[in-house]
Formats: C-alpha cells, structure tokens, sequence
C-alpha cells in the first residue's frame, strides 16, 4: 500500500506522526506541571501523597512518549537528530537530566533507607516540572526563529589536512543554551511551563475527592491560566507577524519571507481552523471550571487537553508544510532542514508506515487497561488500602 | 574546521561506554525476573496458594526498584546518538533510527501500560487479566531488547543497506535483512537467555540469604526451585548462542577474533587458550603483540570453534594488519588506499553532479561502488595501522571470565537444585553462601560480554565502514568532559540509593508486606 505513494507524500505523512507525538507530549506535560504543584497543593503529609500518587501512575507515559517521540523523529528525519542534538548539546543534555532524575523519584521517594530522603526525591520532581517544560517549550521555538548552525555534507570526503569530517556544525558558543536568551523563544517555554501546570489542575479536578485540596486547586487554576494566556498571546502574535523561513518550491532555495507563519495559516484554511478549535477548546476547559467549579469541574481536562493536542498539533503543521523549513539556520540559510531534504530514504519510511499501522493498536490497549484500573476517583483512604504507593 | 580531536573522541566514547554499562546493569534483571514473576503468579492462579501471591509480589517489589532505574539511565543512550555521535545518525540513521522507533511503537508502550496494571491493579482486575499484564510486561521487555539488539547487531554486522552518494548515507535496502540477519538473532537470544541466568542467579542468592538466616524457608525453597530450573534451562542456551556469537565473530570481525584469542599469526589447527597470562613482546614495537605464558591449551579448538574444521585456517592480527596473499587477505595499507579511493570519489562524483558532467559522475561512481566495502579505512590512509587494533588483553580476559563463570553458573543451579529437590539444601552453608556471593559475579559476566563486544570492534563503530573518528558530534571536548562526569555522579548516587533500597526492601522479606496489607485492609 504505502509502495504506491509519493515520495512526498510519505515525508507529509511522517511529519504529521511526529507533530501528533510532539502534540500528545505537550498535553501529557501535565505530569511535569503538577510536580511543581505538589506543595502549594498539598499542605499535609497525606494529601501531597494523594497527588505524587495520581502523577505517579501516569509519569510513565509521558516518559514513554518522549523516548518514542525521539525514536520516531529519528527514523524518519535523520538529519534533524544529527543536527539539533549534536549542536544543541546543552539544551538537550539539560532537558534529558531532568528526565532521569524524574525516573526513579517516584519509585524510591518512600522506600525506606532511600539514601537521599523524601524531600530530596521531590525536588528532583520539581526540577523535572521546571526545567522539562521551559526548555522542551524553548528548543520548540527555534523551529519558528532557527539556530545557528551549518550543514555539508561534503565534509565527510575531508582527508587531508587533520580536518574533522563532521557534517554539522554548530555556531552557538553556548551549545543550544544561546536559545533561552531570545525571548520569543522563551515566551513559548513559559507558555509550556503555565499550559503545563493548568493541565494538571484540571487533572486533578478529574481525579481528586478531596474538598481541601480542590478549594486550593480553584486558586491556583487562576492564577496559572492568566500567566498561559498571556505568554501564549505573545508568543502566538510575535509569531504571526514575524518573518519566517521559506522555501522555493521549484529551486528548493531558502530565503526569508515576511509574514510567512500568517501565510501558512491563511495558505492551508484547514490548519487554520483546527488551530481556533484548539484555542477555544484549550479555553473553554479552563474557563467552564472557573464559572461553575461545583459541577463542571471534571471535564475541563477532556477540553483543554484535546485543544493542547490541536494546538500543538497545528503549531507544528505551520512549522514544517507549505514549503517552509522547519529547522532552519540563521548562520546559512541553505542549510536550513526541510521535510523534504532532512528525511530517511523512500524505503525507510515506507517500513516504518507499516509500523504505523500498529498504533491505534496502541492507543486502543492503552484506554482499556487504564479505564480498568482507574475507574473512580481518588482519596485519602483508598491511597491508604493500596498495595503498592508512591 | 577543527583539527581532529582525539580527546573529543575518547571522551565520547568513555561517555558511552559509562551510560551503557550502567544501563546494563538494570536491563538484565528486568528482562529475566519479569518472567519468573510471570511463572509464579502463573502457579498462583492455577493453584490459588496464596503463598504463591506472597512470592510473587515480592520479587514484584525488587522488579519495581530495578525497573525506575532502567528506565532512568535508558533514556540518555538513545538521545546520546544525535548528542554525541551526531554524524554517525545521519551517516546510518536512515537504517538505525527505524529499529529504535520500533522499540518505542511496539515496545515501550506495551511495557508501560501493563506495569502499571500490575502494580496497581491487584484489586481492581480479576486475576486473568492481572497474570496476562504481567505476562505482557514480560513480553515487553523483551520485545524492546530485540529491536535494541537488532540495532546493535548491525552495527557490528551491516546488512541489508546500501550506500546512496546522493545523500551521502548508507540507506536501508531491506528490512528483513536486517532484522533476520544471522548476527541480530544470535545476539538476541545470547543477551536474553544471559539476562535469564542473571536474574536466575539473582533470586537464587537473595533466596539463599534468607535459608542463610533461618527466615522464610517455604518462600526461599520455592523461588530456588523455579530459578534452578529456569537457570539450567537458559545456561544451555547460552552455550549454544555464545558459541554461535563466537562463530559469527570469526566470520565478520575477524580482527576481533583474533584479539580475543590473542592469535597474533594465524594457523590451521589453531588451539584454544583456555586460560593464560598475556604479557608485551618487547621485540614487537609495531603490532602491541602480546605474548601468552602459564596456558592452558586444547589443540585445534579454535579452528573447530570458528569454522567447525579442525584444519581451518584461522588468521591472526599479524596477517589482518600485513595481509596475507595465500589467504586472499588485504592488508590494512591496501584497504585504506582503497577507502581513500572511495572517498575521494565520492568527493569527484558530487563536485561532478553540481556542474553536471555526466561521465565523470559516473567514473567516480563505478569507483566508489567498488571500493565502498574499505570506505571506513580510509580514514586511516594517513595515520597509524596501530590504531586499528582493539585492546587485546581486555577483550582476551573479559571473554575468559565471562565463560569461566557461565560454567560456574551451570555448577551452581545443577548442585542447588538437587539439593532443593532432597531438601537438603538449609543445611549446606558453604552451597549458601556460594550462591549468594554468585550474584555480583553474573553482573560481572554479563558487563564483561559487553567489554568484549564493544571493545573488541573498535575502532569500528559500523564494522568497516565508519570509525569512531568519523562519527562524533563537534563540541568542545570540555563539554563531553563535564557531562561524562555529571553522568558518573547522577548515575552512581542513584545506583548506591537503589542498593540500599533493594537491600532494605529483601530485609523486610515478604511476610511482613503481606501482614501490611492485612491491617491496612482490616
Ligand atoms: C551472564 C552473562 C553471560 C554468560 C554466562 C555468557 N555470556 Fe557471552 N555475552 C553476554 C553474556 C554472557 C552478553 C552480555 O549478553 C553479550 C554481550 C553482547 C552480546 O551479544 O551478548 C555476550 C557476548 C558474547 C560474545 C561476543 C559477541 C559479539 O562480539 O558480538 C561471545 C563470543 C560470547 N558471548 C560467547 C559466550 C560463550 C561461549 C559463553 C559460554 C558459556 C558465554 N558467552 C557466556
Ligand atoms: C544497541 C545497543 C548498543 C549500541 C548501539 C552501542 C553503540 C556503541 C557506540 C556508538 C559506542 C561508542 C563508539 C565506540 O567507541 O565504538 C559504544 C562503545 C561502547 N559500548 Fe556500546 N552500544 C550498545 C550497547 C552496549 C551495551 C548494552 C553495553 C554494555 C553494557 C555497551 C558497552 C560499550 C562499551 C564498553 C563501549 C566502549 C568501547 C571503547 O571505548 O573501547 N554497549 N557502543
Ligand atoms: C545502547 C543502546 C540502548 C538504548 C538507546 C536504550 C534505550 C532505552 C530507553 C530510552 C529506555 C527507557 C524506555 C522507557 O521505558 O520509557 C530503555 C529501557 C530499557 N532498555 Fe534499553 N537501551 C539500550 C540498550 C539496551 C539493551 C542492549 C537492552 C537489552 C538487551 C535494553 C533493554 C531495555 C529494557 C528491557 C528497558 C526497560 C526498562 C528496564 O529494563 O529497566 N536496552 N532503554
């Protein structure tokens, strides 16, 4: 089946999988958010352990998500993962430490005789919280305002002379650093950063049977919605009206293009409207819960995390389609990465659409198993009959 | 354009080298033990003992420490690939990247999803549906050591690929090839069936501690008899897939061969040091040859081993790097004059493509094609041949220890097992505490099998074709320094904690948990 498409056709449809992890990601980040939440949250012993418990039984998937993200991402645009990791080393580095020490806080955080303590463990949570959304959200940005980086790949014929026969290089003195310095950048990280912690309320509010903690839960769901929306307001504006990296279709040369993002959108209307529907869904899931908290305080989740999903989603369609580059260097234009020029050969994604197939597989046995274990909501006393807590 | 830099080089792959040997020493136990789990909660919902579920749940909890800290020090490895070797993952990533995507599809997710079950789902499914999770975990784990082996094994063994000048990366021609070549399945079920003895290895010497302190001897009795036989089951299958690795070996990296046996001038009839103490020729300033004293040898073994022929002609480190024209082997000068040909033809084909001159590109590239198997040495066209010699006594000991032992672990489950079935076996202090003390041993032998692996091919990162100098990413060694240290203290403080937790947590044994539970309950 997949034999028959174009070429094209396969390097769009890879580049929608990798956008609709990237999206899936972003939503799951909620495990992130509330980690930063757990103590404004949670005043007693008992109740910071009903909410590391809820975060805890999902923090492998988000985990899972990353790490196939990567792998997905590396099987089908294999010049973006020697570019962007090599040269940006810092940034990922960072965000990949963040992610370890993530891992194992759960599990060991109170297993006696832990070594480091229980407060330790949750700082480690907190860093995750912190430092994994901001830069995730900052190395996403320069998709939109690029790095500084080079690319020739006649550089692996270099024999004489000592040279090094790397295809890429890196400009940056800071190794990827450079990018939390530039402030559109850094508007999409916090707006990670807040999106993050207000999905995690919301989760909350879905999961938690606990009058105290949602009264603080209602607060907090304020006070971290008008930060989201403001940096996401900036980071969304700037970004329309900014110049971005365009691509000549027939000559396949780069060249910057004022207002192309606005372009895009106006150029593919159904982008466009999938990126509204996110918005007012991410909205009303907030919005609903704050007018009438009481009754509709559960299904804001649903709301603002399929409008993340769509959000996400479409942010990374105006990133990569309509003859844009979406990892494009500011040091030498042409180097700038494309769907087209930085994807696996024909075969190759040919293979991996086959493995594609597999995934509503996945999705379907992932829905099953958690609706059978997480049928009702959480409180004080069932964390206390489990078997097995975090 | 930098000069090269070796101290980037070395840092990088001792960062490597540091995040993979920790990964593995977690890896191992998740694979083997989430099946002995499975065979225990098997028998408890055929027999609805519920000594069973006690034993279960226990290792469960150990399954649960060791798994956080997998899961932990996996991630750097694959991201490690664009971060450090950034030109290796355009190089190949047209074929690597698809078995990691794979991992992540069919793997990952399926062990994820089902932990969870199996860890918090004890009340909440029926029992069917519990047991299957834990199966699906286990099947999990050892779906995703496939894909990573697979990954692995082709790196060591390039098949099914081809390279295009048009990209300038080797690209994936058939995936069947790589999945099913002879090196990616022997090299899974060898790494798997030693996972299985590790962890069999494992439950044993925990199991032995508590005989050792007169606790919990129905528990302890029991989980010896399902790991002894698990274990003798899996030694056998080391043996025939640790013979296939070394037959393999001799067949595609004929130099790491002959590093292993220390063979420095081939022969028919080669014999098989079995053990031995290496030490420098001094008259040999060229080829690091070493000479062996206090061996022991068993003639011919080591051409009946490689080729199943005792009259096989085995080559040596001296015919591999010099040639030898009797056996139709290329020197190493020879081979990177010919990389050299193939890389500057490849140079000659691009630069005749962008003015568009027809038949130069196509001189160049009957050149390249021809001269493409040696691409990798050309590297080395004006360097030292030295370089492409592994460490000889690292890869010649670690091999050695690592066979000793997996004898040793046969010994061990065969007297255990005996011993368990006569009961006998609380009685035996010396059986007790050889068990015990043989846990620490098959993280060695398991390590070890790495050592010779990895060590054993370099300079090699892709067998012939693309050496360590080829393939980093270009930053500042200072950068590799710092995160190689920054590795070293997150990953060691994390291991002593998982130390001190697992010991704790067999401290307690399983009774009091269960005890737990009840006044929880009540
Ligand atoms: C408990 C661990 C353990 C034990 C007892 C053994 N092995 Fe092993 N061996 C491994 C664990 C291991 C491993 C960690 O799984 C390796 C590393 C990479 C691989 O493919 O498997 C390995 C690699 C490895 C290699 C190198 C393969 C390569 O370079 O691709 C050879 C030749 C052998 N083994 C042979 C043996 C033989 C003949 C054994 C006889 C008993 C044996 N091993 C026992
Ligand atoms: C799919 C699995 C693996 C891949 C793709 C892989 C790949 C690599 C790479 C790229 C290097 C650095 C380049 C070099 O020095 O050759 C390396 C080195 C090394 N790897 Fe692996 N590795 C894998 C599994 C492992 C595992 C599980 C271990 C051990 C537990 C291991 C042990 C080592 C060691 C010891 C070195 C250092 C060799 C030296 O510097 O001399 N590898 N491997
Ligand atoms: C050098 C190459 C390797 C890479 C890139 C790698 C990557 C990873 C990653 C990213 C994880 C965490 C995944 C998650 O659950 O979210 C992981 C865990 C795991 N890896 Fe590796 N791995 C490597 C070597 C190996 C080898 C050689 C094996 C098996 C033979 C293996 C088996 C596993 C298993 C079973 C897990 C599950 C967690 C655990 O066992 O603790 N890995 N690996």
């Amino acid at each position: 089946m997949f034999e028959t498409f174009q070429y094209i056709t396969l390097q769009q449809y890879w580049w929608i999988i990798v956008s609709l992890l990237g999206a899936i990601l972003v939503f799951l980040m909620f495990v992130q958010g509330g980690q930063t939440l757990i103590y404004t949250l949670g005043k007693t012993e008992d109740e910071r352990t009903v909410l590391v418990n809820l975060l805890g039984r999902k923090w492998e998937f988000t985990f899972t998500t990353l790490v196939t993200f990567g792998g997905a991402f590396f099987a089908s645009f294999p010049l973006f993962y020697s570019t962007s990791f090599g040269g940006a080393y810092w940034v990922w580095i960072l965000i990949l430490i963040a992610f370890v020490v993530q891992a194992v806080a759960y599990e060991y955080r109170t297993k006696p005789n832990n070594l480091f303590g229980k407060r330790l463990y949750e700082i480690l949570l907190f860093i995750n919280g912190l430092l994994g959304t901001i830069l995730i959200g900052t190395a996403v940005a320069t998709f939109f305002t690029g790095s500084g980086f080079s690319v020739n790949k006649m550089n692996l014929t270099l024999l004489t002379g000592n040279k090094m026969p790397i295809i890429s290089e890196w400009t940056g003195l800071a190794h990827g650093l450079e990018a939390a310095f530039n402030l559109q950048n850094l508007s999409l990280g916090l707006t990670v950063f807040f999106l993050a912690r207000v999905l995690a309320l919301l989760y909350f509010m879905n999961r938690v049977n606990n009058t105290k903690i949602m009264e603080r839960v209602k607060k907090q769901l304020l006070y971290n919605a008008i930060p989201f929306v403001i940096f996401f307001l900036t980071f969304t504006i700037w970004l329309l009206f900014s110049k971005g990296f365009a691509v000549n279709p027939t000559t396949k040369e780069v060249f910057i293009e004022p207002y192309k993002y606005l372009h895009n959108l106006i150029a593919m209307p159904a982008v466009a409207i999938l990126f509204l529907i996110g918005v007012l869904l991410v909205l009303i899931g907030i919005i609903r819960p704050l007018m009438c908290f009481e009754k509709c305080s559960t299904k804001g989740i649903w709301a603002t995390g399929i409008g993340t999903i769509l959000n996400v989603f479409s942010l990374f369609l105006l990133a990569g389609f309509n003859n844009t580059a979406y990892y494009p260097s500011t040091f030498d234009l042409q180097s700038s990465l494309t769907i087209e020029n930085s994807s696996s050969s024909f075969y190759t994604l040919t293979v991996m659409s086959y493995v594609s197939l597999l995934v509503p597989f996945v999705i379907a046995y992932i829905w099953y198993a958690w609706r059978s274990i997480d049928n009702k909501k959480i409180d004080i006393q069932e964390i206390k009959t489990e078997t097995h807590v975090y | 354009m930098e000069h090269i830099d070796f101290s980037l080089v070395d840092w990088s792959r001792a960062q490597f080298a540091l995040t993979a040997l920790y990964h593995w020493l977690f890896v191992p136990l998740t694979l083997g033990l989430s099946f002995i789990i499975a065979f225990m909660e098997t028998q408890y919902v055929r027999t609805g003992n519920p000594e069973w579920k006690r034993i279960t749940k226990f290792w469960m909890t150990l399954f649960g420490v060791n798994f956080a800290i997998g899961v932990a020090t996996g991630i750097i490895l694959e991201f490690e690939f664009g971060t450090n070797w950034s030109n290796y993952s355009w190089f190949v990533g047209d074929i690597f990247g698809a078995p990691l995507a794979i991992e992540g599809i069919m793997a990952f997710f399926l062990e994820s999803t089902f932990i969870a079950v199996m860890f918090f789902g004890w009340n909440k499914v029926s029992k069917k549906f519990h047991l299957l999770s834990t199966w699906l975990v286990a099947i999990g784990s050892n779906l995703s050591a496939l894909w990573i082996l697979v990954a692995n094994a082709w790196m060591q063994y390039p098949a099914g690929m081809k390279f295009n000048p048009d990209t300038a990366r080797n690209e994936m021609v058939n995936f069947w090839d790589v999945l099913f070549s002879p090196v990616a399945l022997n090299k899974f079920f060898h790494t798997v069936t030693s996972s299985y003895v590790l962890s069999a290895v494992f439950v044993i010497g925990v199991s032995a501690w508590f005989l050792l302190k007169n606790k919990e001897q129905l528990f302890a009795k029991k989980s010896i008899i399902v790991a002894s036989i698990f274990g003798l089951v899996t030694s056998f299958l080391i043996i025939i897939t640790g013979d296939g690795s070394a037959k393999n070996m001799a067949k595609y990296q004929p130099m790491k061969f002959a590093a292993m046996e220390n063979l420095y001038t081939g022969r028919q009839n080669a014999p098989l040091a079995v053990i031995g103490l290496l030490q420098k020729d001094k008259t040999d300033t060229i080829l690091d040859k070493q000479n062996i004293s206090l061996k022991i040898e068993i003639p011919s073994l080591l051409s009946i081993m490689a080729f199943q022929d005792a009259n096989a002609y085995v080559p040596g480190i001296h015919d591999l790097v010099n040639g030898n024209a009797e056996h139709n082997i290329l020197s190493y000068k020879e081979r990177s004059d010919k990389g050299k040909i193939a890389i500057t033809s490849l140079a000659e084909y691009k630069n005749a493509k962008k003015t568009g001159n027809d038949s130069i590109a196509n001189a160049a590239l009957t050149k390249l094609n021809e001269n493409y198997p040696h691409f990798g040495y050309g590297y080395y066209a004006n360097r030292n041949v030295n370089e492409l010699i592994p460490n000889i006594p690292l890869t010649f000991y670690s091999f050695r220890i690592m066979v000793g032992l997996g004898f040793h672990f046969i010994a061990l489950f065969l007297v255990v097992w005996i011993l368990a079935k006569k009961d006998k076996l609380e009685k035996k202090r010396f059986i007790l505490y050889t068990a015990l003390w043989s846990i620490p041993l098959a993280y060695i032998a398991s390590e070890l099998g790495w050592v010779v692996t990895e060590v054993g091919r370099q300079p090699w990162v892709i067998q012939d074709i693309l050496p360590t100098i080829a393939a980093v990413s270009q930053i500042k060694s200072t950068s590799v320094q710092i995160t190689f240290w920054l590795f070293f203290v997150i990953f060691t403080g994390l291991l002593i904690a998982e130390i001190k937790i697992m010991l704790s947590q067999i401290k307690k044994g399983p009774e009091t948990e269960l005890i737990e539970n009840e006044i929880r309950i009540n």
